[in-house]
């Protein structure tokens, strides 16, 4: 830690290219990456909505959907091998360029500097070219739709030897893999460099007088996750230039001797199939925390604000995170309970499993025992933290079934697994996504955003996000299969009628995000003016303008006397005393 | 507001259990006909009770909290929950390390029915299989034995699915090769796994048997099928465009259809 108020790495921005398209300011990075995940978001929200049609009906026609892909849709109808490519992108888009660039990047580095008291991060130009390398990888991705024969349709999980083989196993399995390889492969070089920045900025950065326990639960969760992604990507991309290498090298990796595709012998001889399974899921969990240990933070400390006291305490919340990060590392395995390998590595992968839900229910029990005889406000900011929890817990104790191998016998590979995923890393992330919008967005836009929009918001999305995801786990437990197009099987036939229920379901709470969107753009531009400070908070990104100046203080020495969150002090003039006010508190430090 | 929305947690929570609880029938997993299959819906049951406690209970304090503690007036007093931040720490260790513990050790019995007992001596054994999009199955013959396999020789135009050179391995020319699996009741079956191109998986939800194939690897399953009858297996694991599409029946009969059938499928060949 070091008095850093004076250390400018760069002078204002002068041009119109420096200050809003290549900018080494943070700010103007982390509302790139927002404005990037939003879009993103809206485009794997519009494929799930496809995909959720032909689902309740398959033969309907979606007018227009042949402009995406003529041989796709053709007449607006999706075919078996679109669907399979409208999914693969759907999660690809969603995992990557959503839950990992909105939580993470977008909001960690908008607000991780400025609340660790900084005029920016160490390598400003570095975290230029990690966001403009992320923007190149999302145009490689989908520039598959017009490329070829379209997307890859071997899931967002990539499984080799459908991945590696080439245009023998299918549409897109040629060009538009190997694009897809190489999005991948650019995002882990985008996301480490953003990872090299955040660990830094939070270990050298610091103002005097923040001590790493002073640092509020966002900043502490945005450097954990950068931790993680740190090793996690670092193995995501040398797999991904393998599999590369698998498609234009004629190297063998991925691909095992022996196989036969439309009765032809391929050449590739000694790569192994769960290679590629070990690898990607040694990524492929933590990626898990990625996106959920940001939104975590961001929940905590958006939680506090209104519930205007501390946490039960700090220490156990950041504690908890750190464990969670360790052991993301020791469970990837139970991705893979039926996959081949050696059936005792199921026992070993359950164990750290199970073990991995103590920490997560500890922060559980805290969110809920800090509400207790809290002062909460309710605003949008808080009810999607508030809703978040929900979220967190209905998609956790659904892991309780997916750890354990005996019971992945009939739930591997079901929507069960989809029910929960999309709950934990999907909708709670989501979830902590819009509760830091409608909190950070004042501080940086300086505008505020339309409560009552923001309101109806949350009611539809909450109802209707349950209203989707709880039946995915009902059809799970009945053994309906997931990435199929269509149901043809004699057990699932059946279940088509709640299949269209969640369709509906799933209508309804994008029409719910249109009213995000619309709420966002007029209130960027239209929104009442806000106040440095709107919601009496402690932390330092409150300290200053809204939103902030190119060296976020306007040059002043920041200097920290207390923990983040101090609210509900007795004796003072508000009920809360900001980090930066000298003014003595009787709650004490926590030891 | 605030108890608007606690009462639409507690609300949510009810509906969410209820299915499970009444046993609604999208809730149903297909009806059990192994002999190992108890043992894992014994633990499904187990967890179900647990996770559904914890999931109720959880929503409820939330909703509780929310409920009691919003839109107090600013000097209300904050409250502290009995014993802070150690009884959080204290509860999560102690009720979810029990339930861990617990789950992990008895769900431990259920995996290792399935994996960690090797098939009996007399166990039947039959080869599958997969490929886009099929499965095919291989019976030894009278003579009890598998000829090998030769990749190179697999056309599926002259219906040679498994590469068999039934001129030259005197081990082939008796092996029967079908599209269906057929099975006698209360019979063990040594299942013998192979892919010829990509990843798949052999999942019969009746028998509550799950494996993928893993290209390059030879697997093996082995279960006993108790109830005469025709179900369906289904692959799990992303194939391509004909994933959804890609099963086979198993047709569990009597050991004297069994018998008949291998006749007919032999004389076929």
């Amino acid at each position: 830690m070091h008095d850093v108020s004076h250390a400018t790495h760069h002078g204002p921005p002068t041009t119109f290219i420096r200050k809003h398209i290549f900018s080494t300011d943070h700010k103007v990075i982390g509302k790139q990456y927002y404005v990037l995940a939003l879009v993103a978001a809206f485009f794997g929200m519009f494929l799930s909505w496809f995909m959720r049609i032909h689902l309740g009906w398959t033969n309907a026609a979606i007018p227009g959907l042949q402009l995406l892909s003529k041989n796709g849709a053709p007449g607006g109808v999706i075919t078996p091998e679109f669907y399979l490519q409208m999914m693969t992108m759907h999660g690809t888009i969603m995992v990557f360029f959503v839950l990992t660039t909105a939580p993470f990047a977008a909001f960690g580095n908008f607000f991780l500097p400025i609340q660790v008291g900084a005029e920016d991060m160490p390598f400003p130009r570095f975290n230029m070219m990690s966001f403009w390398v992320t923007f190149v990888a999302f145009l490689a991705l989908v520039a598959a739709f017009v490329v070829g024969d379209g997307p890859p349709l071997s899931g967002w999980t990539a499984y080799a030897p459908l991945s590696a083989v080439g245009e023998a196993a299918g549409p897109g399995q040629g060009t538009g893999q190997v694009l897809w390889a190489v999005s991948i492969g650019l995002f882990c070089i985008g996301q480490l460099l953003g990872a090299l920045n955040f660990i830094s900025t939070t270990l050298d950065m610091r103002t005097k007088g923040m001590s790493l326990m002073r640092l509020p639960l966002s900043a502490w969760a945005w450097f954990i996750t950068s931790c993680i992604g740190l090793t996690a990507f670092a193995v995501l991309l040398p797999a991904c230039i393998l599999l590369i290498l698998d498609h234009l090298a004629g190297t063998s990796f991925f691909i095992a001797s022996g196989l036969v595709i439309n009765d032809k012998l391929l050449p590739h001889s000694g790569g192994s199939t769960l290679l590629w399974q070990h690898l990607f899921w040694f990524f492929g969990h933590p990626e898990v925390y990625i996106a959920i240990v940001p939104a975590m933070g961001v929940v905590s400390h958006i939680l506090i604000t209104n519930m205007r006291r501390p946490m039960l305490s700090h220490r156990v919340l950041i504690y908890c995170m750190m464990s969670i990060g360790f052991l993301s590392y020791l469970v990837y395995g139970h991705h893979m309970f039926v996959s081949g390998m050696n059936p005792f590595s199921g026992l070993v992968f359950s164990f750290p499993t199970l073990v991995i839900t103590i920490p997560a229910t500890i922060i559980v029990l805290i969110w809920l025992g800090s509400l207790y005889g809290s002062r909460l406000r309710i605003n949008s900011a808080s009810l999607f933290a508030l809703g978040f929890i929900s979220m967190f817990i209905s998609g956790g104790v659904s892991g309780f079934f997916l750890a354990q191998p005996s019971l992945d016998i009939l739930l591997h590979a079901t929507y069960f697994v989809v029910g929960h995923f999309h709950m934990v890393m999907g909708v709670a992330a989501m979830f902590g996504i819009f509760a830091g919008t409608y909190f950070w967005f004042p501080k940086m836009t300086g505008r505020m955003m339309n409560e009552t929009l923001g309101k109806i918001h949350f009611w539809m999305s909450f109802v209707g996000a349950y209203a989707i995801f709880m039946p995915f786990h009902y059809l799970g437990l009945a053994a309906n299969i997931r990435r199929y197009q269509a149901f043809t099987d004699d057990y699932l036939q059946k279940l088509i009628p709640v299949h269209q229920f969640i369709t509906v379901a799933a209508l309804f709470t994008g029409f719910a995000q249109m009213i995000f969107l619309f709420n966002l753009i007029y209130s960027r531009f239209w929104g009442e003016k806000a106040p440095a400070n709107p919601w009496e908070a402690t932390s330092l990104e409150w300290s200053t303008d809204s939103p902030p100046s190119w060296n976020n203080f306007n040059g002043k020495h920041i200097v920290v006397y207390h923990d983040p969150y101090q609210y509900g002090v007795e004796g003072s003039a508000g009920d809360y005393v900001m980090q930066t006010s000298p003014e003595a508190v009787t709650t004490p430090d926590e030891k | 507001m605030a108890k608007f929305f606690a009462v639409t947690i507690f609300v949510i929570a009810l509906a969410s259990a209820y299915p499970i609880v009444a046993n609604s029938w999208f809730t149903q997993a297909p009806q059990d006909i192994s002999t190992h299959g108890y043992l894992i819906d014994n633990q499904m049951h187990e967890t179900m009770i647990e996770a559904g406690l914890a999931f109720l209970l959880s929503q409820i304090l939330l909703a509780w909290f929310v409920w009691s503690f919003s839109n107090r007036p600013k000097g209300a007093k904050i409250g502290y929950f009995p014993g802070g931040a150690k009884t959080m720490v204290l509860a999560g260790f102690l009720l979810v390390g029990t339930e861990v513990l617990a789950l992990g050790v008895f769900g431990t019995k259920a995996w290792a029915a399935v994996y960690f007992q090797p098939p009996a001596a007399d166990a039947l054994p039959i080869q599958v299989q997969a490929g886009q999009f099929a499965f095919y199955f291989r019976y030894p013959g009278p003579d009890g034995k598998f000829g090998p396999l030769h990749p190179e020789l697999v056309n599926e135009g002259n219906q040679n699915y498994f590469g068999l050179d039934t001129t030259n391995d005197p081990a082939s020319k008796d092996d029967i090769v079908a599209a269906e699996m057929a099975i006698p009741v209360n019979k063990e079956i040594h299942l013998l796994m192979h892919s010829k191109d990509l990843g798949h998986s052999f999942f019969v939800p009746e028998l509550r048997v799950h494996q993928d194939f893993v290209p390059g690897l030879d697997l093996s399953l082995h279960f006993t099928a108790t109830k005469i009858g025709k179900y369906e297996i289904v692959c799990t694991q992303l194939c391509g465009l004909g994933h959804y599409n890609m099963k086979a029946y198993l047709e569990v009969m009597s050991q004297g259809d069994y018998d008949n059938w291998l006749k007919q499928e032999a004389a076929l060949q």
